[in-house]
């Protein structure tokens, strides 16, 4: 009994606070200790549930369904298992920053502790992988709670955030809390020192050899941070890599892109790197993909970075100036700067610069052999490309090859229809990542460009798709193998191709059907275009089994332990690696 | 000059919300990165605002130790992160308690080496006594170094407690 119609059940407050910080859907699986919330939930309207087939497709849903808006991500999941199911996810979703609030049932607090039934200690298990979580403890604090969870979530650098509900907590009732009543010491710095930024614009404008270096963390920071990246870019006409975190961060097709850099960047952009006498880092995390060994790491230049996480700076490379911030807030103040000091590149110097960055654009990287007998992943990704883009598709990938090759290939314009997995690099990440896209976007094409290996990881999400009517597109490149970890064995291993070729794969097309999905098959070049028109036919979701050629490797590629300089741009260059190269304890395999 | 591969040894000085969790965050930052803990203590010093104060003796090179430091600001409880070694002047205190059993000689000469480093005795029995020192780490690692051959049983330490010198707060 209420002790005063104010006093709520813990189910009633959740549901609330999560409409009042305006979540519109939630991925989620039920079980014991949530019931009370699923009966709450089952009462009202307001919240879509999206009733995954596993927990860890929740999470990856709901990281496609923040990248693509903008916002939150919203997981709810029960105590034991179905919060343990939720690890891969979580951690993906901290290495990339994606912004999540995953709530997950827990024993009674008064059981807590007692190995109880389907008890696991998930605010010990989750500490490392998210960027904060919460154990609540009375129905009083659940709004509050709740409510810091949000804003710790997506404020400065964002992440995933756990809060765990013991049953009692669901079940017993307290004072509903506005957001406005919230009080949190958490607050990120957002503007940047003006001071650092008058020095770096300096710096820019005194540069002879510049290049933009920029990633996820404009992303992250939103449109608005794009487009102001885009105009400082073409004012100052130098040149923009993006990593593959910051694709659609800045055009593809503008002239002053050279593309992705790192490990399966462009030659342009990495020789572009190593020859620099500036890099401008805009939200970008010196990874060791990108930057290969690091003691010959982009040796004359200096480094400028922008970022809203100081522990990003001077992780891995030291930087000449820092400035923390939001990139948004710092874009915007550094164009002010430009223009009100009236700075103007030094023209004769950047006109060598791009005659030498052209030079090696000539050699054209992404370059390979065409075949008109058997389908190259290369060409069926170009294809999707060109029969797609007037529909402005949002893109997801598994992991590997297929999804280099993405990079590579597709040209993304605008940021947020690019997901992919970089941090962690999850193979069975990009099927429920599209779903949570079309959950947000529903009359979107959403596709998942996918291997047949990672596409088994969470193909039990197909049902998931056929349910909630998400015409997902499954775009699986099958070329038989775990193909990344193939090319390693070939170029690294001696060609020994251990465990690396399943000698058993669904017929997908099957699968398709059994799904309640519609299968399509390519085999040769000439049908290419065929099933790529008839999957964006069918309002349905589809699986497209494109057979590839089995043994292509993905390049150009810096092989591990190596320099910029030194990457290797095609099979015809003979490639030996010691395997296993490590450098001052940083493994680069 | 100093190396950029040099180990620095650092004390830093973290304010953190006294809640559960707060400590294993803060332990799990360094296990998990690999990063040394020499000494670690932790007590709430500020009931009304309800703050612990965590003091931590660390080493690495500048980087590793500007790591740290930035790893422990992002820390979602942890309020203050000052590194007391670079910030100006400090002192710092550690205490232990030093158990020495033994006769004779040895006993006399155990008693003479506390009065000189101004420990106390604490608890007395016919054949042991245990001491309380209090001093700079070297100096409570110099006093237990002279009590081993005079029957050194047992040590118990606190770790640092360390606070900046001048009127000051964190
Ligand atoms: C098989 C495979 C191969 C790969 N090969 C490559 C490759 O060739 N090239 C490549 O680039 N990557 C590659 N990756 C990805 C790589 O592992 C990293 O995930 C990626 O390089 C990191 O991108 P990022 O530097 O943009 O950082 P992110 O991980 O996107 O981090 C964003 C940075 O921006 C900061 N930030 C966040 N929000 C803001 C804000 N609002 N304002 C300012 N800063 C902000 C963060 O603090 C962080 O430092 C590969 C991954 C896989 C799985
Ligand atoms: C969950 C997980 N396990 C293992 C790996 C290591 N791994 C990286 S790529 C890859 C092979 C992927 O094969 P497939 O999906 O067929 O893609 P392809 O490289 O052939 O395009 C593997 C096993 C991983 N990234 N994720
Ligand atoms: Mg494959």
């Amino acid at each position: 009994m209420a002790q005063h119609d104010t006093q709520m059940t813990g189910a009633e407050i959740l549901l609330k606070a999560l409409v009042d910080q305006g979540v519109e859907v939630i991925f989620g699986y039920p079980g014991g200790v949530v019931l009370p919330i699923y009966d709450e939930l089952f009462k009202q309207n307001r919240l879509r549930h999206i009733l995954v087939r596993h927990e860890q497709a929740a999470v990856h849903a709901a990281e496609g369904y923040a990248r693509s808006t903008g916002r939150v991500g919203c997981v709810l999941v029960t105590s034991g298992p179905g919060a343990t199911n939720t690890i891969t996810g979580l951690t993906d979703a901290l290495m990339d920053s994606v912004p999540l609030v995953c709530i997950t049932g827990q024993v009674p607090t008064n059981l807590i502790g007692n190995d109880a039934f389907q008890e696991a200690d998930i605010v010990g298990i989750t500490r490392p992988c998210t960027k904060h979580n919460y154990l609540v403890k009375k129905a009083d604090d659940l709004a509050r709670t709740v409510h810091e969870a949000f804003h710790v979530a997506k404020s400065g650098r964002p992440g995933p955030v756990v809060v765990d509900l013991p049953k009692d907590v669901i079940t017993g009732r307290g004072e509903y809390q506005p957001p406005s009543r919230m009080k949190t010491k958490y607050k990120p710095q957002v503007k940047g020192d003006l001071k650092a930024i008058e020095k770096a614009v300096e710096m820019i404008a005194a540069a002879k050899k510049p290049i933009f270096y920029v990633g996820g963390g404009v992303v992250n920071s939103g449109v608005a941070a794009c487009q102001l990246l885009t105009q400082l870019v073409r004012m100052t006409g130098y040149p923009c890599t993006q990593t593959l975190m910051g694709l659609g961060a800045f055009p593809a097709s503008d002239p002053l892109s050279v593309g992705m850099l790192g490990m399966h960047g462009t030659y342009e952009a990495n020789l572009a790197m190593h020859g620099s006498d500036l890099i401008i880092n805009v939200g970008a995390r010196f990874d060791d993909r990108i930057t290969g060994r690091l003691k010959d790491f982009a040796p004359t230049a200096k480094k400028i970075h922008i970022d809203i996480d100081p522990s990003s700076i001077n992780k891995n490379v030291m930087v000449d100036h820092a400035v923390v911030g939001d990139a948004a807030h710092i874009l915007e103040d550094m164009i002010k700067v430009w223009k009100a000091k009236q700075c103007r590149p030094h023209e004769k110097a950047l006109k060598e610069w791009w005659a030498t960055i052209e030079g090696w654009r000539g050699r054209n990287c992404l370059h390979y052999e065409n075949s008109n007998k058997i389908i190259k992943p290369q060409y069926a990704i170009q294809r999707l490309y060109e029969l797609t883009k007037y529909k402005n598709p949002y893109i997801t990938t598994e992991v590997g090859q297929h999804q280099m090759w993405t990079a590579q290939h597709f040209k993304f314009e605008q940021p947020c229809h690019w997901m992919t997995s970089g941090g962690l690099g999850t193979m069975g990440y990009g099927l429920p990542s599209a779903m949570g896209v079309q959950v947000a976007h529903p009359g979107a094409l959403v596709i998942d460009i996918a291997g047949e290996s990672s596409i088994q990881m969470n193909i039990q999400e197909m049902a998931t798709l056929c349910q909630h009517r998400l015409p997902v597109k499954v775009f699986i490149l099958n070329n038989q193998y775990m193909g990344m970890v193939r090319q390693w064995q070939e170029l690294i291993h001696g060609g020994r191709y251990s465990e690396s070729h399943m000698e058993h794969h669904p017929d997908f097309v099957k699968l398709a059907d059994a799904f309640g999905a519609v299968g399509l098959r390519a085999t040769k070049p000439s049908e290419v275009d065929d099933v790529i028109k008839e999957m964006i036919s069918v309002d349905r979701p589809v699986i497209v089994d494109v057979r590839t050629d089995a043994s292509e490797n993905c390049f150009p590629m810096i092989m591990p332990g190596m320099a910029h300089n030194e990457m290797v741009l095609g099979p015809e260059e003979n490639v030996k690696v010691e395997p296993g190269s490590d450098e001052g304890g940083m493994v680069l395999v | 000059m100093s190396n950029e591969q040099d180990i620095e040894r650092h004390t830093i000085a973290v304010l953190v919300a006294n809640e559960a969790g707060v400590l294993a965050r803060v332990i799990g930052l360094f296990s998990g990165r690999g990063y040394n803990i020499e000494s670690l203590t932790v007590a709430e010093t500020d009931t009304k605002e309800n703050l612990s104060r965590i003091t931590i003796v660390t080493s690495g090179t500048k980087m590793i130790v500007e790591q740290i430091k930035n790893q422990l600001r992002r820390l979602v409880p942890i309020y203050k992160v000052a590194d007391l070694t670079t910030d100006g002047p400090h002192v710092s205190r550690e205490l232990a308690l030093v158990k020495v059993a033994g006769s004779g000689e040895k006993r006399v000469e155990s008693l003479r080496i506390a009065d000189i480093f101004r420990a106390n005795v604490i608890d007395s029995t016919n054949e042991s006594f245990v001491f309380e020192v209090v001093g700079a780490t070297e100096k409570v690692d110099a006093f237990i170094k002279l009590m081993e051959p005079l029957g050194l049983v047992d040590v118990s330490r606190t770790g640092v407690a360390a606070i900046a010198r001048g009127a000051n707060a964190l």
